[in-house]
């Protein structure tokens, strides 16, 4: 887990382009959106596509994004348990 | 200096119909132009529903009258078919000492061409001919060419609210002075391009648009392009052309709140509306029926919903959303809404917004299920919002009515 | 009357606040002439600026620039022509669409729509007055100054903002390359008016400008007037516009102090340009400009920038190549642009 961890932390500073914010500034259990990192909808869309691309997981409903994005941690247990699925 | 401006010409090609005879007809049988993707080459063919122009591309091109050799995208060839529609029904080349400027609304451009051939435009000579076309410009210059107008054109693109915007600025242009008449609206065909990319932002309803209802769950887009003929009264006396309706109002506003969402009160909508509203001379409860932008997602509903009834804080217009027939035709939208607007004001008709269950439990009204015939109207707004919260909103009004 | 009040420009020269008027022409041996940018980080917050590509950074900023040069927070109006937008948002998808239509990211295909720049300037302002956008080629920034005259004789606005914005990619380059009209090869931007080798130069830049109903101790000139044609027949057709065009503005050709010209280096078209400007403004005195900034559908913003410093200075940077004698005044400055000798478009810029 704590790897998966390490290497989403390095996927999302790319992916949302965070250029300011190393891996050790994000807390794996402090909320992504709102007060946390300040994220917002696209943000959560560029996610959807970065878990289909880099993990093959399909996000239908952007809705669904909240809970499963809500932190890092939530995000790597929301990957294991899809992959062991597929 | 001219204060009215009169609408003397409509032209219109979408899912609904090729000309705007054919779209009322649509309308008033209730059918959509809503179906499987037949035209563009797409994987998402079997995953969304469209509202495309019943054409294929060559066919348009006879349409158009313009050989299927040459390169054209789509695009250019419905703005030439519904702009030389809306031309002809005021005889306006019959008039070469007014002023006509044709101000038109697109943001796809040739963008169909352009993702077809764009691995040859990076690698080999093969497609040449298609890069020029490839701009916004390129569609407005050759609907000029095909009427024979050589004044004053340009282009707007303000994603969904361009063609309502070319509308305003085509008037404000008359106003001033600078114009006699113009050819106003805007065209936009469907595209791989906006397909995915409205897709990654997880708007469209895989299911037919449900406008206004609670169980809302995203757009469906659709293809196609409006024009209207605008005079202002002192060239109508010299072109003689019956007035269909008078554009008594427009107002634009920004919602500078995010790039995609609109905000939760709804504030551009509302500024945009009360601003057309204000130079309509009217107050809110004159207007007798509005044609909402209500695309059928979570956000617009409930964002245009707040404002309507933040505005019109006494009895509330008819409102329907007419996007469950022709799509949502984004930067087409705006004249193709005014138009449908001002054929219900000429025939008595509100439309009816299809595909509704379930009242909205954060709104006190409900949008009009059933069409009304016979309804006596003489003040009606059309509402365009796009991207960049850029909101605008158009108020026809009944001619010969004070 | 409409006044600049406020100027703000990223260029391939040295434009920024505080490096003066061209004093130091900044030379560049490319395929293109790219802007020279500054750190965006000073003007833009990051987490705000991290989805954001080149060009929308460019525009923000130079938008911000021209507002605290006018000495304004907010605009009445804001207004922005583009002739093609954010190219590298709109290659990023093509690029991965046109191989296989998956994974899309959101990002760029919202920046790609063409009002992200206006919309993003509005939202860093919350700014909630009338927005838009013009792209038509090369009367995209014109429509957008018509726009902003028609926005301040309405009396809807007092103070607009409004400008004009392109980039380039080498992507795009390799593209319009091939319709024969542009450099080749890479070539040094002083050598342009004596490289012997076809075609124009491409370049870039964003220039925002306070348009304003009132003078003030910040004027640089008055926007008098924007005029475009379209297609003319002739040479002379074009001559003649532009000879009606000034006594529409009260002004006898002979009146016209100076000519922003439109050559680019093809010289087919710049032949066009100078027989245009010989037949209507023969006594004008004609500057060459787009060595420092290349060709692109906006490039009238940086001759408006020019023609509006020249102005209030009263003096005619060195690096640009005086083709007739010198000026005795500097009052009346015509801006010709052309896109392929097919569309024309006039300013007219005054003291």
């Amino acid at each position: 887990m704590d790897e998966l961890i390490n290497k989403l932390k390095k996927e999302v500073i790319t992916q949302l382009n965070l250029e300011d914010i190393s891996e050790d500034d994000i807390n794996p259990d402090s909320p992504l959106f709102g007060e946390g990192l300040g994220l917002d909808s696209i943000d959560a869309l560029e996610l959807i596509v970065l878990l289909e691309k880099n993990y093959g997981i399909k996000i239908e409903d952007p809705k669904d994004g909240k809970k499963i994005f809500h932190s890092i941690r939530t995000m790597a247990e929301y990957i294991t348990e899809h992959q062991k699925k597929a | 200096m001219p204060s009215r401006i009169f609408v003397t010409g409509l032209g219109f090609i979408s899912g609904l119909g090729n000309n705007a005879q054919e779209n009322l007809n649509s309308l008033l049988n209730l059918r959509s132009g809503i179906g499987r993707i037949r035209h563009i080459e797409t994987s998402l063919r079997d995953e969304l529903l469209v509202s495309e122009v019943r054409m294929a591309s060559e066919e348009l091109s006879c349409l158009a009258g313009v050989p299927s050799t040459e390169a054209y995208s789509r695009n250019t060839l419905l703005g030439i078919i519904a702009a030389k529609e809306a031309y002809r029904h005021a005889s306006l080349g019959d008039h070469p000492g007014l002023r006509t400027g044709l101000i038109s609304g697109t943001t796809v451009g040739g963008m169909d061409q352009c993702e077809k051939y764009y691995q040859d435009f990076l690698f080999n000579d093969s497609k040449n001919a298609f890069i020029d076309i490839y701009d916004c410009a390129d569609s407005t210059e050759k609907i000029a060419d095909h009427l024979g107008l050589k004044g004053f054109m340009t282009t707007i693109s303000t994603a969904c609210s361009s063609a309502a915007n070319s509308i305003m600025f085509a008037a404000r242009l008359m106003k001033a002075g600078k114009l006699d008449c113009a050819v106003a609206g805007g065209t936009e065909s469907l595209t791989k391009f906006h397909l995915n990319g409205f897709n990654a932002l997880k708007i469209l309803d895989k299911q037919l648009c449900r406008p206004f209802d609670a169980g809302r769950n995203g757009i469906n887009l659709g293809e196609g392009a409006a024009y209207l003929i605008l005079e202002t009264e002192e060239a109508n006396e010299k072109t003689g052309n019956r007035v269909i309706c008078e554009l008594a109002g427009y107002g634009n506003a920004c919602e500078a709140f995010h790039q995609t969402a609109s905000s939760p009160d709804g504030t551009g909508a509302y500024l945009a509306m009360k601003k057309a509203l204000e130079m309509s001379g009217k107050t809110p409860d004159a207007v007798d029926y509005i044609n909402a932008h209500g695309t059928g997602t979570d956000n617009n509903d409930l964002s245009e919903g707040r404002a309507i009834e933040n505005l019109f804080t006494g009895k509330i217009p008819w409102v329907s959303s007419t996007k469950p027939f022709t799509g949502h035709m984004t930067s087409a939208a705006g004249s193709a809404e005014a138009i449908i607007s001002i054929l219900g004001l000429v025939h008595g008709i509100v439309w009816p917004n299809m595909n509704f269950s379930n009242q909205m439990p954060e709104l006190k009204f409900r949008p009009v299920t059933e069409m009304i015939r016979g309804a006596n109207l003489n003040l009606v707004m059309s509402n365009s919002f796009g991207f960049g919260g850029n909101d605008s909103s158009l108020i026809f009004k009944k001619y010969g009515v004070h | 009357m409409e006044y600049i009040n406020g100027i703000g420009i990223i260029s391939p020269q040295n434009t920024l606040p505080g490096q003066g008027f061209l004093e130091a022409v900044v030379e560049q041996t490319a395929d293109f002439l790219k802007s020279v940018e500054p750190v965006y980080k000073s003007y833009i917050d990051p987490i705000a600026s991290r989805r954001m590509s080149r060009l929308i950074k460019m525009g923000i900023t130079s938008a911000k620039i021209c507002l605290r040069d006018a000495g304004i927070d907010a605009p009445d109006a804001i207004i922005t022509g583009t002739g093609l937008g954010s190219v590298e948002d709109t290659e990023k998808i093509l690029g991965e669409l046109t191989i296989e239509e998956k994974f899309l990211n959101p990002s760029p295909f919202i920046q790609s729509t063409y009002n992200t720049i206006s919309s993003q300037i509005a939202i860093s302002l919350k700014c909630h007055e009338y927005n838009s956008t013009f792209v038509h080629r090369c009367f995209s920034l014109e429509s957008c100054l018509t726009d902003a005259v028609l926005q301040i004789r309405e009396g809807s606005a007092a103070n607009v903002l409004a400008g004009g914005i392109d980039e380039m990619t080498l992507n795009h380059l390799t593209i319009i390359r091939r319709l024969g009209m542009w450099k080749r090869e890479a070539i040094r931007n002083l050598d342009l008016w004596t490289s012997e080798t076809p075609g124009a130069l491409a370049g870039e830049g964003s220039a925002y400008f306070v348009i304003s109903s009132e003078k003030n101790e910040k004027t640089y000139a008055r926007l008098a007037a924007v005029e475009t044609l379209y297609k003319p027949s002739s040479t002379m057709q074009t001559a003649s516009f532009v000879k009606q065009f000034l006594a529409d503005n009260g002004l006898m050709p002979a009146e016209v102090d100076l000519v922003l010209m439109g050559s680019n280096g093809y010289s087919e078209h710049d032949r066009v340009c100078n027989e245009v400007i010989m037949q209507s403004v023969p006594a004008a005195a004609r500057v060459l400009y787009k060595h420092l900034c290349g060709e692109y559908h906006t490039v009238s913003g940086f001759a408006l920038y020019l023609a509006a410093n020249i102005i209030s200075r009263q003096m005619i940077p060195s690096c640009m190549p005086l083709l007739q004698r010198k000026p005795e005044k500097l009052e009346n400055i015509l801006i010709h642009n052309h896109f392929r000798n097919t569309d024309h478009a006039f300013i007219l810029v005054r003291v």
